[in-house]
């Protein structure tokens, strides 16, 4: 079925995203079960059923021209996209991946036609067509790994591998929940994750590096997070923080549905062939509590994940100010009833 | 299995030296071998009649032609795979490889490479070469072999250029000189014969290098040893090591699925919890600490195996 693009749906100021009854169903809902608490949750990366945003590594939806717009007006900041010297191989996997990724699973939108190092590149939604010469970035208006992000879903750091940990050393970062590449470029895997509460202790991060450092080419993985955002707003960055820090205090009991939005990141991870490092790709979804109790099994468990939330947790994810009314808002909807085990819509 | 195999053609076979035989591999009609990452290495499944060897083998310098190349020194003492490779596998040969995997990488923040190898612990070299050539990065290779005979690979590299030095017999290389003086941000690379191993990290630490910044390949063949038996507690099979045989060679050939990369005792990748003993462990991998290794819970069953009457593992 052929994508309806919404080019004009936007992230900030008028927030008029909204997702329809096929994208909501599509949701990558991220609890099986009615609690939470942080696991090393990470499963291969591969294909999922068809229609759902696991179907294809790298998932085009009826965001993709909209977030892609969001994303240039974000990028007229300093810091968003950093990549340091060395990373210059690496730059050139990730282009190649994406562009693979997206002219094998999206023909209809994205061609690549590939002689020799020469490469030809059209994408349709975006009215973009290059020529160019893979290997030489003078041949691309940008830097290849802000070229090829520029035209992709979510987020994208490109982690080094050296002295037995992973660097984040390059990134394209417009839709993060918090946290700055700007701050976070050139620390190593621990550092990154220091300000995360309660993994640490339960050596979640140690076993998650141990793994990745393995992760092998052609094996991608991927895994489920989440928070909650006010505002579909894509771009909740510490950088921005004076734009929507204060929207946490605007939640009410009467626009808790509207204002409220689970916010899920399907977080995918590939090795890159030639320059051996990794690229993690964040890809960030949206859904507001109205259309997310459209699913009266999701309305239920939501209520009772949040409800049993630890606190440290709470306090991590900023929903201090708002959980108590989201949860007076999601109350209305959880009857008590039982919750089928697993994430899908029963 | 652990790895998706990749068919390939043997598409040449050529005896390089009196030990080593250099053997391409060609991707299958319509297939494309993936791009690697200098260092890497891939494990060849060889099926002789009575048993199968996955061995691993570094990959060289040839990313153009779209073929891999490997070189094999023969092991005459050996368990079988570097003699079944030099005697049974000749041109149009099928086999199966693994994806390539890397444990032995260039650091790209290193502001000059120095690679020291011996006899065939020159393969990932040429692929390193490969990426540095014609780079901003300094670079310089000392190799080592044991006579003109064997100087095969060193005459090809000599010839392509660069800062090739070429010494017969190891008595040539003076590592304190190599090591001194050089700028601050340089990392070694070695691969090589054990000695060569700890004699470059022995010189760089006496330089005052940090460990970080010295680097090492050594795939620890799995030792041939005694024989003993295992009990695998999850899938409650008992399972004959023979001699010849890795304990994960063992695992895997009664049909148990046990998680592995390099082979090698290097990666980590197949650590296993050894859940009841009678008699001592014989640890041969390079990824255990010697703590673990004394307290006799963990084993890496590529290389290492047991001299005991009664060993469980979680597995």
């Amino acid at each position: 079925m052929p994508i309806v693009f919404k080019p004009e749906e936007t992230f900030r100021d008028d927030f008029t995203f909204r997702n329809s009854p096929e994208a909501i169903h599509r949701f990558p809902f991220p609890f099986a079960e009615d609690s939470f608490m942080y696991s090393v949750n990470i499963e291969p990366h591969a294909a999922g059923p068809k229609g759902s945003c696991f179907e294809f590594p790298i998932d085009i939806d009826e965001h993709y021209v909209a977030e892609c717009r969001e994303r240039a007006i974000c990028l007229k900041e300093p810091g968003r996209y950093l990549a340091l010297p060395h990373m210059m191989p690496a730059q050139w996997d990730v282009l190649e991946l994406i562009m693979t990724c997206l002219a094998r699973d999206y023909p209809e939108y994205f061609g690549l036609r590939r002689e020799g190092t020469r490469w030809h590149w059209v994408n349709r939604p975006l009215g973009i067509e290059d020529i160019f010469t893979f290997g030489d970035p003078a041949t691309l208006p940008y830097e290849p790994l802000e070229y090829v992000t520029r035209q992709a879903p979510g987020d994208w750091c490109v982690l080094d591998q050296r002295d037995g940990t992973l660097w984040m050393d390059a990134g394209m970062v417009t839709t993060q929940a918090d946290w700055s590449l700007d701050f976070d470029l050139g620390m190593n895997f621990i550092e990154w994750h220091g300000p995360v509460p309660l993994a640490h202790e339960i050596g979640v991060f140690d076993r998650a590096l141990k793994f990745l450092l393995n992760l092998r080419a052609g094996r991608p993985v991927r895994r489920l997070n989440w928070t909650m955002t006010v505002h579909p707003r894509l771009d909740t960055s510490p950088e921005q923080y004076p734009q929507w820090g204060r929207d946490r205090s605007m939640v009410t009991p009467e626009n808790a549905g509207d204002l409220a939005h689970l916010r899920v990141e399907l977080q995918a991870l590939w090795r890159l062939p030639r320059s051996y490092a990794i690229v993690f790709s964040i890809r960030c979804y949206l859904i507001s509590l109205r259309e997310l109790v459209t699913v009266s099994k999701w309305a239920r468990r939501l209520h009772r994940v949040l409800k049993g939330l630890h606190p440290e947790l709470v306090a991590y994810k900023g929903l201090t100010r708002y959980r108590d009314t989201v949860l007076a808002w999601l109350s209305k909807y959880d009857d008590g009833a039982p919750t089928m085990p697993g994430a899908l819509p029963e | 299995m652990s790895h998706a195999a990749i068919p390939v053609e043997v598409s040449a076979v050529e005896q390089v030296t009196p030990l080593i035989k250099q053997f391409t591999l060609a991707p299958v009609a319509g297939e494309e071998l993936p791009p690697f990452s200098a260092g890497s290495h891939v494990i060849v499944v060889l099926r002789r009649k009575d048993r199968t060897f996955r061995n691993p083998y570094s990959l060289m310098g040839s990313r153009d032609r779209g073929c891999y190349r490997i070189a094999v020194r023969r092991h005459d003492d050996g368990r079988g795979g570097s003699l079944y490779l030099h005697e049974q596998v000749r041109g149009g040969m099928r086999l199966e490889i693994s994806p390539p995997v890397n444990l032995f990488p260039l650091d790209r923040m290193a502001r000059k490479h120095i690679l020291v190898a011996g006899g065939v612990g020159i393969t990932p070299m040429t692929a390193m070469i490969d990426d540095l050539l014609g780079g901003q990065v300094p670079w310089e290779l000392h190799y080592v072999v044991r006579g003109p005979e064997h100087d095969h690979f060193g005459r090809q590299l000599l010839e392509r250029g660069g800062p090739v030095h070429l010494y017969y017999g190891s008595a040539g290389l003076d590592l304190a000189r190599v090591l001194a003086g050089q700028p601050l941000g340089t990392h070694v690379y070695t691969c090589g014969p054990a000695g060569m191993i700890a004699a470059v990290a022995r010189a760089a630490r006496a330089a005052g290098w940090a460990d970080s910044h010295i680097h090492h390949e050594e795939f620890a063949a799995p030792p041939i040893g005694h024989a003993f038996d295992v009990h695998l507690a999850r899938s409650n099979l008992t399972v004959h090591v023979p001699p010849e045989w890795s304990l994960l060679e063992a695992i895997e050939a009664v049909g148990v699925r046990a998680p592995y990369l390099c082979r090698g005792g290097v990666c980590g990748e197949c650590e296993t919890d050894v859940l009841d003993l009678e008699g001592e462990l014989v640890h041969n991998d390079h990824w255990l600490s010697a703590e673990q290794k004394a307290g006799g819970r963990k084993i890496m069953p590529c290389v290492s195996r047991a001299r005991c009457t009664r060993l469980v593992l979680d597995r």
